[in-house]
């Protein structure tokens, strides 16, 4: 497959990049574990359950929510379901393109996915109508507005904050409308790896020329709930162990001054 | 009344008080229209309107910087930011393609600044190395500017440019087609490239280069 111009980074770029991150310095001036200016605006979508526009840096990701009666599967019949989709809309980036979902989506929708099931974040088993025939569906859609690089913290900060503000509509099924059951408030920190430095929440720029990315989620005890590496690099054990550290840390400032827990 | 540096929005009718018609402005029913939203200039009882933001357009003899995004078997297809690709025949630069391999000689995402030689009648835009100061571009970072920008931050006979580069001490290459080539002190040039940045959101406004020189060095 023969790559547009958009998707060819200059060369020169890449060594410029690696050199000053060995004197220290990134290229928007931040600090190696410094966060772009987090914005998130709940119930942005006033017909869905819950919803976040979220703005991360320069990058802008809309998450919606809704809650829909359904059946449960078989093996699972006491159990309410949640499902996440992501889509990576043209409008975001050149080198986006309309058409079935491709790897990149995939992959933010199935590790957002997995921040937000395998943290037990939802209580699922308080989603049940009626044991066997009927559960709350939870669909959880991530709209990627404006690519600027980290998609995978912005969606992952964006279903969370629009899971934390969701309405189940009770009324729907003569019940009283109930706020979702929430257990835990994961935080999903990303790192790459230029050089032999690791950055969080990389720029679009930083994230063109990175060689290995490292996404590892955080429950508030500091446990490790997800953890997705990405791209053709490789991480030492010394670095994998740096990364966890660092996540678990910038993790609880996040919780803490984005959800107030 | 004095239109020039009157911001006009596209197909807003413009009264040209008796001075001719110039680029980017037509005429329908005998009135003078604006093409697209830009700021309107008087120069030789010519009215003329700059647009304030849009793609770039290749013309002869531009100085671009172009990324190398294919290999032909005799010539490069470079990416100048352009409506087409830009190519660069080896025998338009100083080297011989004696090996056969050009990719040896320049490879899928190396940086140069070539000039636009000629533009054909079928829209083939074609580059050339052969002139002073056009060269391969190594080292130093790569930022992109509004191509329609850049003569604001050559400033009048390069004054502008010209005072960014002494006061920080960086290299900076101008392309015309809004690519810009930087090398210096690593927060010399984020520093360079923040100036870039005001310089751009505020091209419309006048007094810019003294208020330029004053953050230059405040920034000291």
């Amino acid at each position: 497959m023969s790559r547009s111009a958009d998707e060819i980074v200059y060369g020169l770029k890449r060594e410029y990049l690696e050199k000053i991150s060995n004197g220290g310095i990134r290229i928007d001036g931040r600090k190696f574990d410094e966060f772009r200016n987090i914005r998130i605006n709940t119930n942005f979508v006033t017909r869905a359950e819950g919803s976040a526009d979220v703005r991360l840096g320069n990058t802008r990701v809309l998450v919606g929510v809704k809650v829909e009666v359904g059946e449960p599967f078989p093996d699972t019949p006491n159990s309410g379901i949640l499902t996440t989709n992501a889509e990576l809309i043209p409008m975001a980036s050149p080198t986006f393109e309309s058409g079935p979902p491709n790897e990149d989506s995939i992959e933010l929708a199935r590790v957002v996915d997995r921040t937000i099931r395998e943290s037990k974040m939802i209580d699922l088993d308080k989603l049940v109508i009626t044991p066997g025939e009927k559960v709350w569906v939870v669909f959880v859609d991530i709209h990627v507005l404006d690519y600027d690089g980290n998609l995978i913290d912005a969606s992952a900060l964006g279903a969370i904050a629009a899971l934390l503000e969701t309405k189940v509509p009770g009324s729907k099924v003569q019940q009283e409308d109930t706020p979702l059951p929430i257990n835990h408030v994961p935080v999903m920190i990303t790192q790459i790896k230029i050089g032999s430095n690791l950055f969080v929440d990389p720029s679009l720029e930083e994230e063109e020329v990175a060689t290995t990315r490292i996404s590892i989620a955080t429950d508030e005890a500091g446990n490790i709930v997800a953890m997705q590496k990405g791209l053709s690099g490789t991480l030492t054990h010394a670095e994998v162990f740096k990364a966890v550290d660092t996540s678990i840390e910038i993790g609880k400032d996040i919780r803490k001054r984005v959800f107030g827990r | 009344m004095d239109i020039s540096k009157k911001i006009v929005l596209p197909g807003e009718e413009i009264d040209l008080n008796g001075m001719k018609q110039g680029n980017g402005i037509y005429h329908e029913n005998g009135k003078y229209y604006a093409y697209q939203l830009g700021m309107l200039q008087v120069y030789n009882n010519y009215v003329n309107l700059i647009q304030l933001s849009g793609k770039y357009y290749p013309v002869k003899n531009d100085r671009v910087i172009g990324k190398v995004i294919d290999i032909a078997p005799s010539f490069w297809i470079l990416d100048i930011k352009g409506p087409y690709p830009g190519f660069l025949h080896i025998n338009d630069t100083p080297w011989k393609s004696g090996s056969g391999e050009l990719s040896k000689i320049l490879g899928t995402g190396d940086t140069v600044f070539a000039k636009v030689n000629e533009i054909t009648e079928s829209k083939q835009i074609w580059l050339s190395l052969k002139d002073a100061g056009l060269r391969k571009l190594e080292g130093g970072h790569i930022v992109t500017v509004q191509p329609t920008k850049v003569s604001r931050i050559i400033g009048k006979a390069g004054s502008m440019v010209n005072m960014i580069k002494e006061m920080t001490n960086v290299k900076i290459q101008l392309g015309q087609n809004g690519i810009v080539w930087l090398d210096g002190e690593p927060d010399r040039v984020l520093q360079v490239i923040k100036i870039l940045k005001i310089i751009e959101e505020e091209a419309h406004t006048s007094g810019l280069t003294d208020r330029v020189k004053k953050i230059l060095e405040d920034m000291r």
